[in-house]
């Protein structure tokens, strides 16, 4: 197996979501390639760090303000109407 | 116990129900159905347009649209799946209207070759993220997806960050499951390749400037 081969494979693997025969065939290419061992070790992390330190999350305060908001224009508007009644 | 118990209960006011009792007029259902989903959509919004004005816009315009159009919603995906569909498109349209560019949309870039051959191959730190301060790491993360396109960096948010499934995030994009995937794995290996900069063992050196 080549290094592209192994690229193309990165993220339904890392998805656990491959074969077992292929499985057995990139555990291989990985055994033995030192390169795409740390790409996919690294591209494990990125996603981690990604989705254990969650950036933009919404401030309390700024979140009750933005509810009032909706339920307000909500309110005037009414579900599946174009105007006002 | 009680907490446990009332948390259960709520739990099993399921989704659907929600949206049948909101469809009818019912204010209090659709304000939970806001509640349940109000940090996500917030969330997405800021990643695409990275204007925290924008998101919050964003936030009240699909909440209000998706409340304006419960009839047209058939119940065939989620109300979640329905929302940021709803959310993607107005967020989109602000990015748009900030960078007075129409052509801003989900293929843009989509060509790239950047990241697809890893070039940065020196491992990383054992730990990269205790390198830095919590705010100081936020900056990082932040200004690192921002490099990437808005079609890159929304299948990242939606199925990295936010752990929808490929399919589900196809339906809320309106793309084909191959192009989630491939849009993906290029997004995936160009955050490694923009992270490594931050993150990489500089004990073992790489033999280079």
């Amino acid at each position: 197996m080549k290094c592209t081969e192994f690229l193309k494979e990165l993220t339904d693997y890392l998805d656990g979501k491959i074969t077992e025969d292929l499985k057995v065939e990139l555990d291989e290419h990985l055994h033995w390639c030192h390169e795409c061992h740390v790409v996919m070790n690294t591209t494990q992390k990125t996603i981690e760090i990604y989705r254990d330190n969650k950036i933009y999350e919404l401030p309390e305060d700024l979140r009750n303000r933005l509810h009032q908001a909706i339920m307000t224009k909500c309110r005037k508007s009414g579900t599946g109407k174009k105007s006002n009644t | 116990m009680e907490t446990i118990q009332k948390k259960a209960e709520e739990g099993i006011t399921s989704e659907m129900m929600l949206v049948q009792a909101a469809k009818k007029g019912d204010l209090e259902a659709f304000s939970e159905l806001v509640k349940r989903y109000d940090r996500n959509v917030f969330r997405i919004a800021q990643h695409i347009t990275h204007n925290e004005e924008d998101a919050q816009d964003v936030v009240q315009d699909a909440f209000l649209k998706a409340y304006q159009n419960l009839e047209q919603f058939q119940g065939n995906s989620k109300f979640y799946t329905w929302l940021v569909r709803i959310a993607v498109n107005e967020a989109l349209m602000r990015l748009r209207k900030r960078r007075n560019d129409r052509t801003v949309s989900l293929d843009e870039d989509v060509e790239t070759d950047e990241g697809s051959i890893p070039r940065e191959v020196a491992d990383w730190s054992p730990n990269p993220e205790q390198l830095y301060g919590t705010s100081e790491l936020g900056d990082i993360l932040k200004k690192t997806i921002q490099g990437l396109s808005p079609g890159f960096r929304t299948v990242f948010v939606l199925r990295d960050v936010e752990g929808m499934s490929t399919e589900e995030t196809a339906e809320m994009l309106g793309l084909s499951v191959p192009a989630v995937k491939s849009r993906l794995l290029r997004a995936r290996l160009q955050l490694r390749e923009r992270l490594a900069k931050y993150f990489k063992n500089k004990k073992g050196g790489d033999g280079q400037q």
